[in-house]
């Protein structure tokens, strides 16, 4: 199907199935249940998902198959939502053009970084990338480039956005005053109510969901293509490969470009979602949450990212909002010592104390499952469908080109 | 003249600093192969060594004053010091005076403790583990543990100030033959600069000159060889661990009178450290100490006035500049091995 | 499509009270039901309103937001008839009778910011979304404040800015959806300057250090502004990155640029960091031009005095609130804060405090959680006894005009709670300015028109 093998096949129409029904997998409770809380099927967070899974996706192509260690990808994600906004600016509110931009410019900005610092490998490669998205950061964060040019090119701190007396030459005198998509606005949602049930089918995420589905299915492409496996033996040998007179370099400039330019789409359909560009993007943090995505879901496979992406922004927006009013109310019908012993225990590791949740479990999961989410899944996998798993070999496991 | 001169001394003072974590952080790189991102959680822990023993120092007795009221209008319960009531108040006062330097007589076991049960509990079973996985868990790791004292402290810095005798100025250009008060300098970044040379010199006195130094240093270059010659090499791998975490505890009190400790200080130099420790090349001690210095002394030229009004923000990009430039110009930082971490 | 950003909560329960059989899947279009019901977003139709408190929780700020909370939590139980009733009492309003707003019991969900603009956001969307919030209050810093004002507008809902000092939040940034309680850095030029000019003289020398971002800029502006026009020479003013940690190489050039007073144009750590290590290299204790070498620091709050220690002595610098005032609101919201938590009150505290109370108040005379119609009775809105006097939510720029203090960190404090001590109340005249000033965005800044959202 579509040039894939059966079993790339079928995992790309469960990802297809998980992507289009996620308003109802994600909202497994109730509307008023006290779960409620867990849910995740709101439009924000669902965006969220996969336009990480798009960021880290493209972060596996280089760090999966080549094993170049970017510490830097961030500022491509930056760029492409600097871009982005400032199509909004100049033209009008459809995200098409920006979308496209932020794909151009943060290409050439990877072909750049990506020239100079594959001349090195190893943690020296990851500290070049990591220098210049530190610079990157810096010179949004303070807006030194528009200090150097006389005028605002990032608007510091407070993040690019739309003024009313920005140009906008194509927004015409009723234009959209949202992202929209030839019409389409991002922020539409309708909503379905089914017995305590309700869910919500926003434009917003189906657009990025489209598109995510797009990206997927071209990390399947290359994966499984000669590129790919190029890629793999730079991992697994680049020294044998240069003997046999084959320059790698180029293969892998080439997969760090991609890998920009995935980013810089993530971070285009960040301000397509909402118009603003924050310089915060750009900080190192933000490239090691992407590093931490794709290792905790599973490096170098396909579906590993993507899992590691939704991972971490679920924590990220479900964790930190839980406070001891919500606590209290879940442990309500225990006796009061009772209920407040419990609030007492859970207390550091939810609402403030959301990072040390997260910090336990990136220790957790490596520790026990060093493949990453995948694995655990493969584990289960195995738990209950013994003799069919054994016989193949793991989905998108490196094998080395021998 | 004095402008630079100046300049000169905040640069060795800023290096000190960041020499000292690099330091702690090659030797765990050189010697054990795994790329720690708790190093920075450990420089905090030793600041926090000194907060904690201040708030011990400083645990009082409460008597209720009837004449003053708190904020509430109750009556204020004053609190006098445990250590006032036992030695008097002025040794009392004086011995919470120099809190700070007796942190470091409990840093030092209390950093063993941490980096040996670091290394035993954890780091240990990610020898063999690539990379990705040991940033991953030493990062997971770096959260928790300032998770854990941001639950204890609060968010808050908390100030450790030094002691009143080592409080004021030194006048630095009398001794040069300058003018009185034109480059007069704070004694304790003086101290601090000496403490940092201090140290150096005895983690490098100790690698050449003893026995298990040069055991360790066999072991950086080869250790399968060591291995072979039927040397644990393990347990003093295991010590190393120990002394890095010394290292950066020690570095972190000593930090506190001029950085006020927070949760977040480790962090916050995480990135710097690995910065340095790859300018100075993969693997070497005196390339560390080296890129340490360097880095401190251009990024405090590069905040000067002058140099600014040139390029403006320069002093906020400088470090992450020089990386690129030295990266590109010598493949393996300044003084870096060939093959180490390179794969 | 229409464009409709409802949630499922509010949907939820006008579904139920309209009574349509629950079993049966049912298809809502945002805009038949917008139309039909309400007309603005997340309007509460139960017997419950929702707001949200968006306010740092990791990061630096932390402690900050950890205030914040502790304020609007106390607030949420005066609303709705617990506790003591804090200020409802001193308001000059008797609207709100402890029955919540219009009847309604009020709820809250809280987030976190972690002082990143993105973070906030994301995390306002989903009080937005999920939770279906009418109003979103919290923030300590204006970056953050800038960027959830701009997305509430967006949405359709009320935001009450909390901590936030920069000029642009009500200024080039002003927003109709969004309203400021909390002082400017004009503000705290304006107040600053008289006290300066009475206490350090006419010939001074400035020399400014900068936080380089968006508020450190405008409070920079503000303070030049304010020190130029008593007759004082700006010596210098110095960018410094965010976060720089050790200040010292932009110390030591102080005392040889020829100035004799230091502007920290610096809050939170870098504040702290950065007096700590000025007064470390003897700047306090220094003498320049035959004068007593000074620091200002133009904008304090509680929790960075107490991070600051007894560096803080004899500087002067400027409040929005301080729990140390004698009047009756003050007195009543310290009582009840300090009587739940042990502890007084931060300044970000009590404007967190007073904004969740005037949103409630206007609620109740506009009659309507309407967007447009609580921001109709919050413009030209007079009240008192809040805390900071007679007070005008002024209309043109949404900004609170009021009494600023100027205070001075206090030479014996005996306990760690007044560190600060008031030197003078600014009268809210002094501070005043047109809704057009250049620093404020100029005749171009505009609120443009209220969003009822959906």
């Amino acid at each position: 199907m579509l040039g894939l093998t059966k079993k790339d096949g079928t995992l790309f129409i469960a990802v297809v199935l998980l992507t289009v029904l996620a308003p109802f997998i994600l909202n497994p409770f109730p509307e008023n249940s006290a779960m409620a809380q867990f849910n995740a099927g709101y439009p924000d967070l669902m965006q969220r998902f996969v336009i990480f899974g798009i960021f880290a996706m493209g972060f596996n192509i280089l760090f999966g198959l080549t094993g170049y260690l970017s510490f830097g990808h961030a500022a491509f994600l930056g760029v492409g939502s600097y871009a982005t906004v400032w199509m909004y600016k100049l033209l009008s509110y459809n995200v098409l053009p920006g979308l496209v931009l932020a794909i151009i410019v943060s290409g050439l900005f990877a072909l750049l970084i990506g020239y100079i610092s594959l001349r090195r490998s190893g943690i020296y490669f990851s500290i070049l990338t990591l220098a210049f998205a530190e610079m990157s950061y810096r010179i949004a964060f303070s807006d030194l480039l528009g200090r150097f040019v006389g005028t605002t090119i990032t608007n510091g701190e407070t993040g690019l956005q739309v003024y009313s007396n920005d140009p906008q030459i194509l927004l015409g005198q009723n234009g959209i005053e949202a992202t929209h998509f030839f019409g389409f606005e991002m922020g539409a949602s309708r909503i379905l109510e089914m017995a305590g049930w309700s869910f919500t089918f926003n434009f917003g995420f189906y657009f990025c969901a489209v598109i995510f589905m797009a990206m997927f299915y071209m990390t399947i492409r290359i994966f499984r293509s000669p590129f790919g496996l190029m890629l793999r033996s730079v991992k697994s040998n680049q020294q044998r490969m240069n003997y046999t007179g084959v320059n790698s370099k180029p293969y892998t400039l080439a997969a760090f470009v991609i890998s920009g330019m995935y980013a810089g789409l993530a971070g285009g359909l960040l301000a397509a979602m909402d118009p603003l560009a924050g310089g915060e993007r750009m900080f190192w943090t933000e490239s090691g949450a992407v590093v931490l995505m794709t290792i905790l879901g599973g490096a170098g496979t396909l579906l590993g990212p993507i899992l590691g992406a939704g991972f971490i922004k679920y924590f990220e927006n479900i964790f930190s909002k839980i406070n001891d009013n919500v606590l209290h109310s879940w442990f309500a019908f225990l006796p009061d010592g009772m209920e407040n012993f419990m609030v007492t225990i859970i207390h550091p590791f939810v609402g403030k104390g959301w990072h040390l949740t997260l910090g336990v479990l990136f220790m957790l999961i490596v520790i026990f499952l060093p493949g990453g989410l995948v694995e655990g899944g493969q584990r289960i996998g195995r738990l209950f469908g013994r003799k069919k798993s054994e016989a193949e070999p793991k989905p998108g496991a490196i094998k080395p080109a021998e | 003249m004095d402008a630079i001169f100046l300049q000169i001394l905040n640069g060795l003072d800023k290096g000190s600093a960041y020499a000292l974590i690099a330091l702690g952080l090659t030797l765990i790189f050189g010697t054990l192969g795994v790329v720690n991102f708790a190093h920075g959680a450990l420089f905090m822990i030793g600041a926090f060594c000194a907060v904690t023993l201040q708030r011990i120092l400083t645990l009082s007795t409460e008597i209720i004053d009837e004449t003053k009221t708190d904020f509430l209008g109750n009556p204020l319960k004053v609190k006098t010091p445990y250590v006032e009531t036992w030695f008097g108040p002025e040794v009392g006062q004086s011995i919470i005076d120099w809190s700070v330097p007796l942190a470091l007589i409990i840093a030092v076991p209390v950093m063993l403790f941490v980096g040996v049960a670091m290394e035993r509990g954890l780091v240990k079973h990610f020898y063999k583990r690539p990379h990705a996985d040991q940033i991953l868990v030493t990062f997971g790791l770096a959260i928790v543990l300032q998770e854990i004292i941001k639950y204890y402290f609060g968010a808050n810095p908390i100030q450790t100030p030094a002691p009143e005798a080592l409080v004021g100025s030194f006048d630095f250009g009398v001794l040069l033959g300058m003018d009185p008060n034109v480059v007069i300098y704070p004694i304790w970044r003086l101290v601090y600069f000496i403490f940092a040379i201090v140290i150096i010199c005895a983690v490098f006195g100790f690698l050449q000159f003893t026995t298990f130094g040069m055991v360790v240093r066999a072991g950086m270059a080869d250790r399968e060889t060591v291995g072979l010659l039927g040397i644990d090499i393990d347990k003093r791998f295991t010590a190393m661990f120990g002394i890095a975490a010394i290292v950066a505890g020690l570095a972190g009190v000593m930090y506190g009178p001029i950085l006020a400790p927070n949760y977040h200080m480790g962090m916050d130099f995480l990135v710097l450290s690995f910065v340095v420790v790859v300018v100075g090349g993969m693997g070497s001690l005196p390339g560390a100490v080296a890129a340490g210095f360097l880095l401190g002394i251009l990024q405090s030229f590069a905040s000067m006035n002058q140099i600014k009004a040139f390029v403006p923000g320069i002093d906020q990009i400088i470090i992450y500049l020089i990386a690129i430039v030295v990266l590109l110009t010598r493949p393996r930082g300044l003084l870096g091995r060939k093959g180490v971490m390179e794969e | 499509m229409s464009n409709s950003k409802l949630t499922r909560r509010g949907l939820l329960k006008t579904g139920a009270g309209a009574g349509l059989a629950l079993s049966a899947p049912t298809l809502f279009t945002g805009a038949s039901w917008a139309a039909s019901h309400t007309g603005f977003t997340n309007a509460p139709t139960g017997s419950t309103v929702t707001i949200g408190f968006n306010v740092p929780q990791t990061g630096p700020y932390a402690e900050e937001g950890l205030d914040e909370l502790r304020a609007q939590e106390l607030a949420v139980e005066h609303l709705n008839g617990e506790g003591d009733g804090g200020m409802l009492d001193t308001f000059s309003e008797k609207n709100l009778d402890g029955t919540g707003i219009l009847g309604k019991k009020v709820e809250f969900v809280t987030g976190d910011t972690a002082t990143k603009s993105d973070v906030a956001r994301a995390s306002a969307r989903s009080m937005i979304e999920k939770d279906g919030v009418t109003m979103i209050n919290g923030g300590s810093s204006s970056g953050v404040a800038i960027a959830v004002q701009g997305l509430c507008q967006e949405a359709g809902i009320i935001f009450m800015a909390g901590l936030t000092h920069s000029n642009d939040t009500t200024g080039k940034d002003r927003k109709a959806n969004g309203f400021r309680h909390f002082f400017n850095g004009y503000m705290s030029g304006a107040a600053l300057g008289p006290i300066l000019e009475k206490e350090l003289g006419k010939d001074r020398r400035a020399y400014h250090l900068t936080a380089d971002y968006t508020w450190g800029w405008t409070q920079e502006e503000s303070m030049i502004g304010s020190t130029e026009a008593i007759g004082w020479e700006t010596a210098n003013k110095v960018l410094t990155p965010v976060g720089a940690g050790d200040f010292s190489s932009y110390i030591t050039p102080v005392l040889q640029s020829g100035a004799d007073v230091l502007v920290l144009n610096h809050y939170g750590g870098d504040m702290v960091n950065s007096l700590t290590q000025a007064v470390q290299f003897g700047l306090r204790d220094a003498q320049a031009n035959g004068k007593d070498f000074q620091i200002v620091v133009p904008l304090y709050s509680e929790l960075m005095a107490a991070g600051a220690g007894a560096n803080i002595k004899g500087i002067l610098g400027s409040m929005n609130w301080n729990w140390q005032l004698p009047d009756e609101g003050t007195a009543a919201f310290t009582k009840s804060f300090g009587e739940k938590y042990g502890r007084p009150p931060s300044g970000s505290a009590h404007t967190c405090y007073v904004q969740t109370l005037l949103y409630a108040d206007a609620v109740t005379r506009a009659g309507s959680f309407a967007p447009c119609a609580v921001a109709e009775a919050l413009e030209g809105f007079e009240f008192d006894g809040m805390g900071n006097g007679p007070t005008l939510y002024r209309a043109e720029d949404h900004q609170c005009f009021k009494d600023v203090l100027v205070v001075r960190g206090a030479e014996n404090p005996t306990t760690e709670y007044d560190t600060l001590e008031i030197v003078e109340v600014t009268p809210v005249e002094q501070v005043t300015y047109a809704p057009d000033h250049a620093m404020f965005g100029g005749a171009e800044a505009s609120l443009g028109s209220c969003n009822n959202g959906a």
